[in-house]
């Protein structure tokens, strides 16, 4: 299992209603499924990534997340989880708000752009990089934002989102300190 | 051709054992039901009665007659979804989809599609015999709508046995009886596959129909209808097919299969015949529509597709209320004639209630005729939908 949908997967309580915005080929969401016996349905862009999900019993629908939430009324997910997608919206602002409305609480992965690693990279090398994390070049990335996790506790805390908890991953697994520094992920389960 | 060829006059005997193995060749069945008095009651308060529906089966129905899916056959369709006829020169019109190990697996399900009311392929329509004048309907056949066919239809699910499908599935107006199938009769189905449909008829599609229908009674051989036993309305049929032919292509497809290739000939003649490719497509199409199809059952088909509108009564949002089943919901991407965004509204009213259902819009250039050739995708998207279903 990979190690973001491991501790995506403890965030969970068993029987909830999840959505996944960005769900890719529904992977995360079919363990979702089965091991917390959640009832899910996907957002997804790819066409290919929709096969996969419908092979895997998983509901999704073909769309983009920057248009797709108006469909559902308030609070009618328990879960709605923004993994590794975020950083590719066009508008993630909006997508936040949206994912707060929508669901009870919010399960946010995000790639961690200040890392040592890419720090090093852009102070040494003078070079944009290129991480675990981070695996694009320039001209290839899909992701259109640039984060750190420091950048996410603040944008939360000036729109008054709680964070009910926040896990930092590095190739070991998870880190328990200098989350800014260490971490590749960052996976944080916020509310409004 | 013997203009009477779509009227049938046959007495008609349902099959007598259900789970009979279907020999090399597929054969028509016919059951007829709503006798005097107990004619059915159409949407617009007429009574039509008695009423038979041409339908074929594929694969055995299980012990425990759950493995059943009804597919609805599109505009011109017919009962011949699978398999072949004895002399056939072509397979049923979604052999690539239903058949052993296809997508609608005939090894795991059993496959049924029934002929619509007021179509002409062995089910009662306008070419049929009216019981009370012994002479074909003509324009004396009372105006069908989507959920006329669809009512007809769950009384062959009836004397079937079947208490509930596994899935409904067809696209285009068969993509319409689906989705009227399951707000009508929720707790008959598990599931349902909606391919290039829409839930009411648009102003262009309806424009477009009229067209067609304007072409055919303008023929002076359509009579009002009464052309049985004399010269079929071949041109007005003929125009009618072609516009079909283009609306159900994509500019793509059409660039793709025949950009401005000549006919037969190395230069432009300069005159009335015809040159280019695409101009013998659509004569050589057209002709062959007037063989094969009833034109009073155009009108009667293309007519209750325009009537339809799942959102009449209420709002759309208002229409899945109660609605339990699964849906798998196919569009394309080139398909002008019934484009994404009706589905994806569709889509958009099960969400806010809480219907599962899943939406995808396949990358194609072949148009409205997608469902019926793009085959690879759909094929992955049912077969595993189903088997996720039967699980």
């Amino acid at each position: 299992m990979r190690q973001d949908h491991k501790y995506i997967l403890e965030m969970i309580e068993p029987n909830s209603h999840v959505l996944d915005l960005g769900c890719g080929d529904g992977e995360l969401l079919s363990l979702v499924m089965k091991e917390k016996k959640c009832r899910a349905a996907g957002i997804e862009i790819d066409e290919k990534a929709i096969y996969k999900c419908v092979e895997r019993g998983v509901s999704v629908s073909h769309g983009d997340i920057d248009s797709g939430l108006a469909d559902y009324s308030d609070k009618r997910f328990d879960y709605v989880i923004l993994n590794e997608s975020l950083q590719e919206v066009m508008n993630p602002e909006k997508v936040i708000a949206e994912a707060l409305r929508v669901g009870k609480k919010v399960i946010v992965g995000i790639p961690n752009f200040c890392n040592l690693t890419a720090r090093i990279q852009i102070f040494f090398l003078g070079r944009v990089p290129v991480t675990e994390g981070l695996p694009y070049k320039w001209y290839n990335t899909p992701n259109l934002r640039f984060l750190s996790i420091k950048d996410f506790r603040d944008f939360c805390a000036d729109r008054s989102i709680v964070i009910d908890r926040e896990c930092a991953l590095g190739a070991q697994g998870e880190i328990a300190f200098a989350h800014n520094l260490l971490s590749d992920i960052a996976i944080f389960l916020i509310h409004k | 051709m013997n203009p009477r060829a779509c009227v049938h006059l046959r007495p008609l005997k349902p099959c007598s054992s259900l789970l009979k193995m279907t020999p090399q060749f597929i054969e028509t069945q016919y059951f007829t039901f709503a006798n005097a008095p107990n004619e059915i009651v159409l949407k617009s308060g007429v009574k039509l009665g008695p009423v038979t529906l041409a339908y074929e089966t594929y694969g055995k129905l299980n012990a425990d007659k759950s493995n059943a899916i009804l597919i609805f056959h599109a505009l011109t369709g017919d009962a011949h979804a699978a398999g072949w006829h004895k002399d056939a020169k072509n397979p049923g019109w979604w052999d690539p989809m239903i058949g052993p190990g296809k997508a609608f697996d005939t090894d795991k399900y059993f496959i049924i599609c029934a002929n619509v009311i007021g179509g002409c392929k062995g089910s009662t329509g306008p070419s049929s015999i009216n019981p009370a004048t012994g002479k074909p309907y003509g324009l004396n056949f009372p105006v069908i709508t989507i959920e006329d066919m669809v009512v007809s239809q769950k009384y062959l699910i009836d004397y079937l046995g079947i208490k509930k499908l596994l899935a409904v599935s067809g696209g285009s107006m068969g993509g319409l009886m689906a989705l009227e199938w399951s707000v009508r009769f929720p707790e008959t189905l598990q599931s349902a596959i909606l391919i290039a449909t829409n839930y009411k008829h648009t102003a262009q599609q309806i424009a477009l129909h009229e067209v067609a229908r304007q072409a055919i009674m303008a023929d002076p051989n359509w009579n009002k209808g009464d052309y049985y036993g004399r010269e079929l309305p071949a041109q007005g049929m003929a125009v009618s097919r072609m516009i079909g032919h283009i609306t159900y292509m994509s500019e793509r497809s059409m660039e793709e299969k025949f950009g401005r290739k000549l006919q037969g000939k190395e230069k432009v003649g300069y005159d009335f015949s015809h040159d280019f490719e695409v101009e013998s497509y659509l004569k050589y199409r057209g002709a062959s529509f007037v063989q094969r199809f009833d034109a009073n059952s155009y009108l009667y088909l293309s007519k209750a597709l325009d009537y339809f509108d799942l959102s009449e009564n209420k709002d759309l949002v208002g229409a899945f209320k109660g609605v339990k089943n699964k849906f798998l919901i196919i569009t394309f991407t080139s398909d002008w004639l019934y484009p994404s965004y009706q589905s994806k509204d569709i889509v958009r009213a099960m969400k806010a209630n809480d219907v599962d259902v899943s939406f995808i819009e396949i990358e194609t250039s072949y148009g409205h005729d997608s469902f019926l050739v793009e085959i690879d995708g759909q094929s992955k998207l049912v077969s595993h939908f189903l088997s996720n279903i039967s699980k």
